[in-house]
């Protein structure tokens, strides 16, 4: 059991949750306190001992499955299956479709481990390989789903329909999870869990990285609201700070009564905290497009911490887009902005020198002391001008003038990349990959 | 050196934990049972984290019902500091004291003003020094500034607190120490270290049932499960705010008040203000479910 705890702590180790030695051994202790043999239980005892936030919930449910719902090898499976009999492609539809159209939720995953048995198997192969789409394909789920939904009858009010769907979509959800955990315990057991927990833990939502096809926008924008409390707690923490140390004479005194006009305890003056106008603009070119989209959420969702943010999205041609996100819900503000924003007047590259001369020429008379510019895009230029000098002048007028860059720095400067030749006119450019690196940046810097 | 006192098993076991708080009306489920059985045998702190409203200050109380244990509170917000949390010394009390003896030698006043009369109690340190066991609830902690977290670390792992004038103070009776915290913001790994970590959710369909049905005393099963129903479509949507189990059951019982026994169209229109608290959020939901503006 020890080695088993140890390699399982390695493995959420390399998924990118931190557990400390102290961790594992504490983890070890709770097993003097329950069964081995309820692994509900285990699984609850582990959890509360090695992880520390919500979102590491996954990747550590992934990573027990594998480590401990495991390990009784080839030949048990085999026997298993014996035990299970064979069960036809129509008895288990039967059984999906009940379950579907909100049967007994008990006997589901029974249901899938007899799927994955009877359907999984990889025939090709010699060795013994499981796969969770072959399974969903023989059972036609996608057709199965298509049919359910047709078959809702049409005389119940449209809310009980969309209830219906609802309840079919969720539980067609927990079905293909289902299946798609029992595949990974077949290879497992067959490979050992090490193989497996390679490719099937996926990136915590923080190490999602902004420019790779696996960043789900959808859970990106789910990141959202948590990042942005989170942030606003930190940027407020830290302007607190900052105006610590000036005594208020009055107050000082005043309070001082309460003790007999003593002065015990100097009462401190509170500054009104400096709170800086934001100017966001955003490449929303293809390449970059997911970066952009999620920074201007997050930003605006931010906005309470600023005077004004106001955000402008070009490609070859910059255009104001705060209006689209006056209401709260960002989504729609997203769409909306790629409707109605008109960014594109050329050939939908990405134009840096033009849009920042147009920004220069547009907006240049409202950046002042006051302002904040944040720039977010990768700096590849197609190989246009690169009219620094516009980059420049609005710097001058600025505050500040940082840089986000979705790109690894080592991309950086290679083929039409002018990353450098900006940098050296802005306070800072900075690599932003991911939502642990953007995080930092908001609350450091602004 | 948690060795000293031990408090014992106050649980017999996992299903013992269930079954006691289910009779106080509080459902869990089994990963919430063996937490709390783990912090009863391990004498941990609890630390519960989750969305607003899924019962985590609730399961404080409920532990504190159960085991028929005094429930003392430190709400925390920010600018709590030791002398909220901890003690403090009365020093308007002090003063009075210095004044009325103006004689005695200054080696006999100090030891004087700085003993226990002169002391005013804070949550945490009541809980320290109870003579009956209790259950400390720290609620809220997110809310604390980062310095101030600090302040527990003594407590949740040695369960004691050094006054400097006066020395250590040790607990008689292990206190069950239980945290919430809304993720507002991360907390420093050394407090999550000290304590067994519990991410509570939105429960299942069928325990969100079951709960309204002993929450919301005279509702039909059938209205149940619709209500249910309702809110688990709309969790699903994204939403500023997701309905928790607090808003579900605010909503069963206006249903019930209202005399609704059946959720219809024209009813959840009506009603949905309840569960869902932003403009924005209503008209997605509504829109999802198909129901026509008012």
């Amino acid at each position: 059991m020890l080695e088993r705890v140890l390699e399982f702590s390695e493995a959420l180790r390399d998924a990118g949750i931190p557990v400390a030695v102290s961790e594992s051994i504490d983890a070890l202790r709770t097993l003097d306190h329950i069964g081995l043999e309820d692994q509900a239980a285990v699984r609850a005892a582990f959890a509360a001992t090695m992880i520390k936030s919500g979102p590491q919930r996954t990747a550590f449910d992934t990573l027990f499955d594998l480590y401990f719902g495991t390990g009784r090898g080839p030949e048990a499976v085999a026997m298993r299956d014996k035990l299970d009999g064979v069960s036809t492609t129509q008895e288990l539809l039967a059984e999906l479709e009940d379950y579907l159209t909100g049967g007994e939720p008990a006997g589901m995953s029974d249901t899938a481990r007899r799927a994955v048995a009877e359907l999984g198997l990889l025939g090709s192969s010699s060795r013994e390989w499981y796969s969770n789409y072959q399974v969903l394909r023989a059972l036609d789920l996608t057709g199965l789903l298509a049919r359910l939904v047709a078959e809702i009858p049409d005389d119940l009010s449209p809310t009980e329909q969309q209830l219906r769907r609802d309840q079919i979509d969720r539980r067609a959800r927990e079905f293909r999870d289902a299946v798609l955990r029992e595949t990974r315990r077949r290879v497992a057991e067959h490979r050992g869990p090490k193989a497996v927990a390679t490719y099937a833990v996926k990136p915590l939502p923080e190490d999602l990285n902004f420019l790779s096809a696996t960043a789900d926008m959808a859970e990106l924008r789910r990141a959202v609201r948590p990042l942005a409390r989170k942030l606003a707690t930190r940027i407020a923490m830290k302007r607190r700070r900052a105006t610590r140390g000036h005594v208020d004479l009055r107050r000082t005194v005043r309070h001082s009564l309460s003790t007999g006009g003593v002065p015990m305890e100097p009462v401190l003056r509170h500054r009104a905290p400096h709170r800086p106008e934001l100017f966001v603009l955003c490449d929303v070119s293809s390449s970059v497009s997911r970066f952009a989209r999620f920074a201007l959420m997050l930003t605006h969702a931010l906005s309470a911490q600023f005077t004004r943010v106001r955000s402008f999205a070009f490609v070859d041609s910059i255009d104001e887009v705060t209006r689209f996100f006056e209401h709260e819900d960002f989504v729609a503000a997203i769409e909306r902005m790629n409707d109605e924003a008109d960014v594109v007047s050329d050939d939908g590259h990405s134009d840096y020198g033009t849009v920042l001369e147009e920004f220069l020429e547009a907006f240049g008379s409202n950046v002042g002391p006051k302002t904040t510019l944040l720039i977010l895009g990768d700096a590849r230029t197609n190989y246009r001008a690169r009219k620094a000098w516009a980059l420049r002048e609005l710097t001058n007028k600025a505050r500040h003038t940082y840089w986000l860059n979705p790109e690894p720095l080592y991309d950086w400067d290679t083929g039409d990349s002018a990353a450098s030749e900006y940098a050296a006119f802005v306070d800072e450019m900075a690599e932003v990959r991911n939502l642990r690196q953007l995080e930092d940046f908001i609350a450091t810097r602004l | 050196m948690t060795s000293t006192h031990r408090a014992g098993a106050r649980f017999s076991g996992i299903d013992d934990v269930q079954k006691r708080l289910a009779t106080t009306g509080y459902l869990s489920d089994e990963a919430i049972a063996t937490v709390v059985h783990l912090a009863d045998r391990l004498n941990k702190p609890l630390l519960v984290e989750g969305p607003a409203g899924v019962g985590k200050t609730e399961l404080a109380k409920a532990i504190s019902r159960t085991l028929d244990y005094e429930l003392i509170r430190l709400q925390c917000y920010e600018g709590v500091d030791e002398t909220k949390a901890l003690y403090e010394w009365n020093y308007k009390k002090q003063l009075l004291r210095i004044q009325a003896d103006q004689g005695s030698s200054w080696d006999v006043l100090s030891e004087d003003i700085f003993s226990e009369p002169f002391l005013l109690e804070r949550p945490v340190l009541k809980a320290i020094r109870s003579k009956q066991p209790c259950v400390l609830l720290i609620d809220e902690i997110d809310k604390l500034d980062f310095e101030a977290e600090a302040l527990l670390l003594e407590v949740l792992s040695d369960w004691q607190v050094t006054i400097p004038e006066m020395g250590t103070l040790v607990a008689q009776e292990l206190p069950f120490v239980v945290l919430t915290s809304n993720n507002e913001r991360e907390l420093s790994e050394a407090l999550k270290r000290r304590c067994l970590y519990l991410y509570l959710d939105y429960p299942s369909t069928e325990r969100e049932k079951q709960i309204v049905l002993q929450r919301v005393p005279g509702i039909t099963e059938t209205l149940a499960e619709q209500v249910v129903r309702v809110v688990k479509s709309i969790r699903d949507l994204e939403l500023k705010k997701a309905p928790s189990i607090a808003e579900t059951l605010d909503w069963a019982s206006t249903l019930l008040h209202l005399s609704i026994t059946t959720l219809d169209e024209e009813a959840i229109r009506r009603t949905m203000p309840v569960l869902l608290k932003f403009q924005t959020d209503l008209e997605k939901a509504r829109e999802h479910l198909k129901i026509k503006g008012s």
